[in-house]
């Protein structure tokens, strides 16, 4: 493959993006815009219990009810026996957890779990119908943080899980699924060397993603046996492969549609509606629709995992990492696959430390089931570390940047797997800071009851690569037409389309890119991990060189000369003094009867890792504990910046999502294991008025391992706004801020208790 | 969620016939920014809605011949910030109108109605009480009046009757040298329910005190009438002694609840800060100026 020059004609620059104006204009059609004729909608039951055993379900009286056309529980499902699957985005995991996840068998492991499912020809009928089914239930008290769940006396909420500690399982089960332990060098010899060894714990709360689109699945089976699903996913391919599994059905006989999707963040790469909407429809014959409420939606999907951290570290007094002790504990929720492993791998990527040890424990608790939420694991566990280092800092009286600079990791350096870093852009992205207006600005006074501080923190994130398909087609005016496999959730089908154009030489208004159903495009991973743009775009490139290469082909008959004297550059073929630019080619190879068509799947695994640093200027009023955001300013190494309007909007979007985790978001429960603010009122995500305008800076280290040296930009910048925002308010009222959210109740009482 | 009815009478005796009939299947609708809500969530069971906005005198914002204004149930709140006469003469319940949802919200939803909803947090409540409104009740048996303060009386709970409507609220007209302010202290800057909310009125000559009345929201089952804090501050000199007293009053009178908006301490502290920028602002209106601190 031919790589990139650098001075790139269509890569860098900002265009109108192809899905805009259909966005804008309302006409986009997202999952819950799916209809057929003859479609009636279900509805389900959801447990009031945090932790129960089911001693029955008697749906009869639903049954009975005339409007009801069917009522579903977790026995029509096929038995999930004892095996592993691979999960999006969660590695492997038990069948009998991710089914049970779907529609409980015989025990309840969180507040929303899905009892049973109806249908009826109304929504307002099949609400009326759940009311109908009468659950037995023998109440069980609940489990609901993480250090209770993890005490050797604490109920077993799970009776057939065993800790994992590598590949080992205990023999008594235990609420911990699992013990990751990641370990290089003497991390005694280096807390020896050292001239400060501090420890702190900090614990952070489980948050949800909010994204705007509530879940929605539509399903019919046609006469032939093929299920068809169409719904709003981060990867229709993964909704696939997770029904053919649960229902027991061949993936070839599973179409699944994509549609726009009103965010994601990591939260709709798995099932939840799909496999109801499937067996409601396959039992009464008809399409079966179903939404979810903004309820339902916070206590029935996937939140990130709060978690309780203790960092321990020692550093000279010039401010070198000698050494480190990580300890890492997520609330997985009801079952286990907590993204505490990446948590571990992420947690000192900032920095060059040759001895360290990461301890994380994957935990049960009765909650719900936690799944990825951008940049999984790594905003609590980086914030953990980033807090610590920030009151490092201020014991050794020294500049947070300098500190990071100091410790910077870079190429060669060890990671926590134990390999080491490729290039990256670490310490650019820290002088890029440094350089900034806002760092160079002074921070302002403060006055009266109203105090200023500012933050700094780091972020790291390993991003991924894997499986993607394209399809380039040429058609007749020189346009192409580009299939591709990814769900589109940040605007990738620019960015994917970009490169394509990039490569042929073509303008970018020249690619109509289209994401097609899965059976009209070969396989293509989860839009998760920040790999779109890089593994698909790839794909894309392949796919264009393909088209390229048959175009010669076809060009040599054309002129009638061999296809090796032909040359390709910037869009225009050449031979003998004689050329043909791209559009004049499609046509005289239309002309010449000529369809051409180029595919790749590729599977890279050369994704660069990635950098951020965030400031953040707050405002405290000691007298409330409102925490008001003056300035921030975000800059992140995106390798070579595709499409760069989206790099910052990814940018913003992190900052918006991480100052929400920092400042008020949190699920908030009752004793009894009730999710207490399950609305958009009571879970607090910042709105437009709580943000000033972000600032960003793309710092470009372009990846070796792309062509066009694309890194993946869509998650790191959720990772430093949680320790940024908590060492800019510790800044300002000079106490340590180690639990979140910093919300006003907690800022003003941690203001009392110090005065 | 069951099926309702809808009436829509343009009359008060007609409404509250309807009313009569349904007893508390019924309830009245104006903006339903919290009626419809409630419904959907299941959070109140209804079955007949009756709507408010057919009927003139639940829609009247007017003047009366003493000054006093007359201000229909159902007026949205809108309508009150964009009266140059009224936000002049009653600011702090502008203020309340202005922080009451978005822009859309407050074009439908109306103080009668946030009132009749009767949450201890409901914005426009202190701000009536600072404003000494009397309640204009109409039913089977006639009408009747009530003192603001005394409409609610406990959560979701209030004085009318089945068969009664609330038609208006008669603010009286403030007297020369005085001024009015409300605010409420949220985690976010907009769309969000008052951890506390603080209401202040004052009367002054020149920098005398000669009356003033305070009033909290979301301390208590429902909205407070804080009437020791400002018989304290009658006499007194307007400046930040004799603020910080009825500030300390307020804290004393608040009894709150600890839940997932704000615990016992912080809704203590937040009444003895909130009652305090309540009256700085309703000084720098009294002598014709603004507030100067917004939350």
């Amino acid at each position: 493959m031919t790589a990139g020059n650098g001075a790139y004609r269509v890569v860098g620059t900002r265009p109108v993006r192809h899905d805009g104006v259909d966005k804008v204009t309302g006409r986009a059609r997202y999952g819950v815009d799916a209809n057929m004729p003859g479609m009636v909608w279900g509805k389900v039951l959801r447990s009031p219990h945090a932790r129960a055993r089911i001693r029955g379900i008697d749906t009869s009286r639903a049954e009975a009810a005339g409007q009801v056309l069917a009522v579903v529980t977790g026995d029509d499902f096929p038995d999930p026996g004892a095996g592993e699957a691979e999960a999006n985005e969660s590695g492997m995991q038990s069948l009998r957890y991710m089914a049970e996840r779907v529609i409980a068998r015989g025990r309840v492991t969180y507040e929303g779990q899905v009892i049973a499912a109806v249908a009826a020809a109304s929504v307002h009928e099949a609400e009326e119908a759940i009311s109908l089914i009468d659950v037995d239930y023998e109440v069980l008290p609940p489990v609901l943080d993480v250090r209770e769940s993890m005490q050797d006396d604490a109920p077993v909420i799970l009776d057939d899980l065993h800790t994992e500690t590598g590949g080992v399982f205990d023999d008594n089960p235990s609420n911990i699924a699992k013990h990751f332990i990641f370990e290089e060098g003497d991390v005694e010899a280096g807390y020896a060397a050292a001239d400060l060894v501090m420890e702190r714990s900090y614990s952070t709360a489980m948050v949800h993603q909010g994204y705007i689109e509530p879940h929605n699945a539509l399903a019919y089976w046609n006469q032939d046996g093929h299920l068809i699903v169409e719904s709003s996913s981060q990867g229709h391919f993964g909704i696939r492969d997770e029904l053919a599994t649960m229902l027991e059905h061949p993936k070839s006989k599973i179409r699944v549609l994509p549609a726009e999707i009103g965010g994601g963040f990591g939260g709709k790469t798995t099932v939840y509606l799909e496999p109801l909407a499937a067996v409601l429809s396959r039992k009464i014959g008809r399409p079966v629709k179903m939404t979810m409420n903004r309820t339902e939606v916070l206590i029935g999907t996937g939140p990130a995992p709060g978690a309780f951290m203790t960092v321990k570290m020692g550093v000279t007094n010039e401010g070198k990492i000698t050494a480190v002790n990580v300890d890492l504990a997520f609330e997985a929720g009801g079952y286990p696959g907590s993204a505490v492993s990446a948590g571990c791998l992420c947690c000192i990527g900032p920095f060059d430390i040759e001895n360290f040890r990461v301890d994380g424990y994957d935990v049960v608790v009765n909650k719900p089931k936690s799944h990825a939420y951008r940049a999984p694991g790594a905003p609590q566990a980086e914030f953990a570390v980033d807090a610590l280092i920030d009151e490092i800092c201020e014991e050794l009286d020294m500049d947070p940047l300098e500190f990071r600079r100091l410790n910077a990791s870079k190429e060669g350096d060890l990671r926590v797997d134990g390999t080491r870093f490729h290039p990256i852009g670490n310490i650019e992205t820290i002088d890029a800071a440094v350089a900034t207006d806002h760092w160079q600005s002074e921070l302002g006074e403060s006055t009266g009851t109203k105090r200023r501080g500012r933050g700094v923190a780091s972020g790291y994130w390993l991003n991924g690569g894997g499986k993607s398909s394209a399809v380039a087609r040429l058609n007749g005016d020189g346009t192409v037409t580009l299939l591709e496999g990814s769900m589109d959730i940040g605007g990738t089908r620019t960015s994917i389309a970009m490169q394509l154009a990039e490569f042929l030489g073509i303008p970018i208004e020249d690619v109509d890119p289209i994401v097609p159903d899965t059976d009209s495009i070969a396989f293509t991973g989860v839009t998760g991990g920040s790999r779109v743009t890089y593994a698909t775009g790839w794909a894309a490139i392949e796919a264009a060189e393909d088209l390229k290469d048959q175009m010669v082909e076809g060009l040599a008959d054309y002129w009638d000369v061999p296809a090796e004297s032909i040359s390709f550059d910037a869009g225009v073929f050449s031979q003998n003094g004689t050329s043909l630019n791209f559009t004049e080619a499609a046509a005289a190879l239309q002309e010449d009867g000529l369809e051409v068509v180029g595919k790749a799947t590729a599977s890279p695994n050369a994704a660069g890792n990635t950098f951020a640093i965030h400031i953040a200027d707050v405002e405290v009023d000691t007298e409330t504990g409102k925490v008001d955001v003056l300035r921030y300013t975000a800059l992140q190494d995106a390798g070579t910046a595709i499409y760069p309007p989206y790099v910052e909007g990814q940018m913003e979007g992190g900052v918006a999502q991480g100052v929400g985790w920092a400042l008020n978001e949190e699920y908030v429960y009752s004793p009894d294991g009730r999710m207490l603010n399950a609305s958009f009122l009571d879970y607090r995500m910042p709105t437009s008025l709580d943000l000033p305008m972000i600032e960003t800076v793309i710092v470009e280290v372009p990846n070796p391992g792309h062509p066009y040296g694309v890194r993946g930009v869509g998650e790191v910048p959720i990772v430093p706004p949680l320790a940024a925002m908590a060492n800019a308010i510790s800044n300002a009222i000079g106490v340590r801020i180690r639990d979140l959210p910093a919300s006003p109740r907690e800022v003003q009482a941690a203001v009392a208790n110090s005065a | 969620m069951r099926a309702i009815q809808y009436a829509a009478p343009s009359t008060v005796e007609d409404a509250v016939a309807i009313l009569a009939e349904h007893g508390s299947d019924a309830r009245m609708l104006a903006g339903g920014t919290d009626l419809i809500v409630q419904v959907r969530e299941d959070a109140r069971d209804t079955g007949v809605f009756v709507d408010a906005k057919k009927i003139p005198e639940l829609m009247e914002l007017s003047v009366n011949a003493d000054g006093s204004t007359t201000l229909g149930a159902a007026v949205p709140c809108h309508q009150l910030y964009n009266d140059a006469h009224f936000t002049a003469t009653y600011p702090a319940v502008t203020d309340a109108a202005r922080i009451i949802g978005s822009t859309g919200i407050q074009g439908r939803a109306s103080v009668g109605g946030n009132l009749c909803n009767s949450g201890p947090a409901g914005d426009t409540i202190p701000p009536l009480i600072v404003h000494s409104a009397v309640c204009n009740i109409a039913g089977p048996d006639g009408e009747r009046t009530v003192a603001v303060e005394d409409f609610c009386t406990a959560p979701g709970r209030n004085v009318l009757a089945d068969g009664e409507l609330l038609v208006s609220l008669t603010l009286p007209k403030p007297p020369a040298g005085s001024g009015s302010h409300y605010l409420r202290f949220i985690p976010r800057n907009e769309m969000d329910i008052a951890v506390v909310g603080a209401g202040a009125w004052l009367q002054l000559d020149g920098e005398t005190i000669t009356a003033a009345r305070t009033g909290l929201g979301a301390v208590a089952p429902t909205p407070l009438f804080v009437q020791a804090a400002g018989d304290a501050l009658v006499g007194m000199t307007a400046d930040e002694d004799a603020f910080a007293v009825a500030a300390d009053i307020a804290r004393d009178a608040a009894s709150p609840i600890d839940d997932m908006r704000g615990t016992i301490a912080h809704r203590k502290q937040l009444s003895y800060v909130l009652t305090q920028r309540a009256l700085r602002g309703a000084k720098a209106r009294a002598q014709g100026g603004s507030p100067t601190n917004g939350h």
